[in-house]
């Protein structure tokens, strides 16, 4: 450090210390470094977006000649149902990296250092989950669009969906509003743990099957428990809404449930996640 | 006097059933430097965490710059700079933004943000290194972009738990004569936590942190002046042969045992150096004689060393 460290600098201290933090500027600041970090750690950007890719063209493969949605001849192929699912696995994997960083910044000491400022605790949450779900929003529609490249390919059997604006904003919106909730559940268990081991844990048992078991993978037509699991899963509703918006053929979607009540359960779910976030946020954890 | 700049009454917290403070109570003056001085594991961390809002206030009272931390930590969040132990950078962002995003949470932007980042960035010799990503930093370096960002927002109050952790000694220096010019120049009040001695020397007061209490408090000067005297330190020769009790019977003075070794206090301790050796030559293995210092002062006030307290417990 040079010599002389005074003068005007501390000549100021105690003036500004009044400011007080706008709410929006916080957000958006704390947002802002979840996208920087994530350009910076490309593998991570890659790992999350590559293993849907292949599953989808895998499994597209895989199922292509034996899969017939129920109640329609010559509906759409696998790949074509896959699709809304495989969006939203990528919303729910994006979502699993964001809660590992919530316990990333406590374990590298970040979130002290925020907790300490006078920024109110709904921002925090506020920008954590914002950030992740631009990340889910923006690889969402990196992969649909890759997707409609990839068939030209010959990999996957054809696939169509709606490509007019209202649709493309309606998947734009299922997007964002099931990466919010589901950033916002990760948060609830990545908040209370400190390894990310343990998170791995929470991610096998319950992420990765509340997934499985959203009309995502399989239609939601099984036996009867099956049935009940998909009906209670919160993300049921986001892929559901997911697959009206991006259907082709209203037909082919006629047995989900209506778009009314697939918004009111993700708008419903997000809420009660960030609800519980802010309150956890706000306790002091010993 | 004006009121205190940090006034801490009767707080004791406790983690489940380990009792980690009891009833501790001190006052720090605006525009003075206060060094909470005890081995880790002796509640220091655990206070810090109390002042600077991280920890509930379970039992007694702190207020920081007027500011009750239990009913408006919010307030006492923006007079506060906050120096961790452990880092708090993000290591994957540069220097430069790891600034600006402190900023913004407390509410600075625009030029008034760049002007306090480029005036600290030169104060603290990191000009060059804005563009740097704090995880490539050494030490030393990314504990003055710690430092850079706690005083950011200019606060009244700094906190610094173990600021000197991963300095080296020049830097440690520098560190202490910035502290010291804040104070001076801007009435800056700062709390230190420390186990170290030498540091803890350039406190204008200090309290000693012990097992959750605060077993003294002062003036570096005044704490050593209570120990009168000097401090003779006598290793025996055999660990057994009840040294201390002969010592105090044959000189009728108080006599400490110590890990094994006998602890005398004494005005003109070089005479009973003399006395002491002539009384047991076979019995004394060494004898050790100074001026007190600050660990003398925490072993008269604890009844052991200063490290034998570094458990978990604090036992």
């Amino acid at each position: 450090m040079p010599p002389c460290l005074c003068a005007s600098v501390v000549k100021r201290a105690g003036l500004m210390s009044q400011h007080t933090p706008k709410m929006s500027l916080a957000v958006w600041s704390l947002t802002k470094r979840e996208l920087v970090r994530f350009v910076r750690q490309r593998s991570r950007a890659i790992g999350a977006f590559l293993q849907p890719v292949i599953f989808w063209v895998l499994f597209g493969a895989g199922f292509s000649g034996s899969f017939s949605m129920q109640g329609t001849e010559g509906g759409p192929s696998y790949a074509e149902f896959f699709l809304p699912g495989i969006a939203a696995m990528i919303v729910m994997f994006t979502s699993i990296f964001s809660a590992i960083s919530v316990i990333q910044d406590r374990n590298e000491g970040f979130l002290q250092g925020v907790l300490v400022s006078p920024v109110s605790r709904t921002s925090i949450v506020l920008g954590k989950l914002c950030g992740g779900t631009l990340l889910a929003v923006l690889q969402g529609l990196l992969f649909l669009g890759l997707a409609a490249s990839l068939q030209f390919t010959g990999l996957v059997d054809h696939v169509e969906w709606n490509l007019s604006v209202t649709g493309v904003l309606g998947t734009v919106a299922f997007l964002a509003l099931m990466g919010f909730g589901l950033c916002g559940l990760g948060y609830i268990f990545a908040w209370r743990l400190d390894s990310i081991q343990g998170f791995h844990a929470i991610m096998s048992v319950l992420l990765f099957p509340m997934w499985l078991l959203s009309g995502a993978f399989f239609p939601a037509d099984g036996s009867g428990w099956l049935r009940w699991i998909i009906a209670i899963n919160p993300l049921t509703y986001g892929v559901a809404g997911l697959r009206r918006v991006m259907a082709s053929d209203v037909a082919s979607v006629a047995q989900l449930p209506s778009m009314g009540v697939c918004i009111a359960v993700s708008v419903l779910f997000a809420i009660v996640c960030v609800a519980i976030d802010v309150r956890m946020t706000k306790k002091h954890r010993i | 006097m004006s009121d205190p700049a940090l006034n801490v009454e009767g707080v004791s917290f406790r983690y489940g059933d380990r009792q980690a403070l009891r009833d501790v109570t001190f006052a720090v003056q605006t525009g003075e430097i206060f060094g909470l001085l005890g081995p880790n594991g002796g509640g220091k961390t655990t206070l810090f965490r109390i002042l600077s809002t991280t920890l509930p206030v379970q039992e007694g009272k702190a207020t920081l710059a007027g500011h009750d931390v239990a009913t408006s930590p919010d307030a006492v969040r923006s007079a506060i700079g906050v120096t961790f132990q452990s880092p708090s950078l993000d290591p994957k962002l540069t220097v430069g933004e790891n600034l600006t995003y402190q900023g913004h949470l407390y509410g600075l932007t625009g030029t008034v943000l760049k002007q306090r980042s480029d005036e600290l960035l030169r104060r603290l010799g990191l000009s060059d290194r804005r563009g740097d990503i704090a995880e490539t930093l050494s030490g030393g370096l990314k504990r003055r972009v710690e430092i850079a960002k706690s005083l950011l927002h200019e606060p009244r109050i700094l906190l610094l738990d173990e600021p000197s952790t991963g300095l080296d000694p020049g830097a440690r220096h520098d560190l202490w004569r910035y502290l010291s010019e804040l104070r001076k120049e801007a009435g800056v009040t700062v709390m230190v936590t420390t186990h170290l001695m030498e540091e803890a020397e350039r406190c204008d007061r200090l309290g000693l942190l012990s097992q959750g209490e605060l077993v003294a408090q002062g003036t570096p000067d005044e704490l050593r002046a209570s120990v009168g005297g000097d401090c003779i330190t006598v290793q025996p020769s055999q660990p057994e042969n009840n040294l201390a009790t002969r010592i105090r019977e044959r000189f009728n003075i108080e006599a400490q045992e110590i890990d094994g070794a006998v602890r005398v206090e004494r005005e003109q301790g070089h005479e009973l150096v003399r006395d002491l050796v002539a009384a047991f030559p076979d019995d004394v293995k060494s004898v050790a004689f100074g001026k007190p210092t600050l660990e003398d002062v925490f072993i008269q006030r604890t009844g052991h060393r200063f490290w034998d307290e570094e458990t978990p417990d604090g036992v």
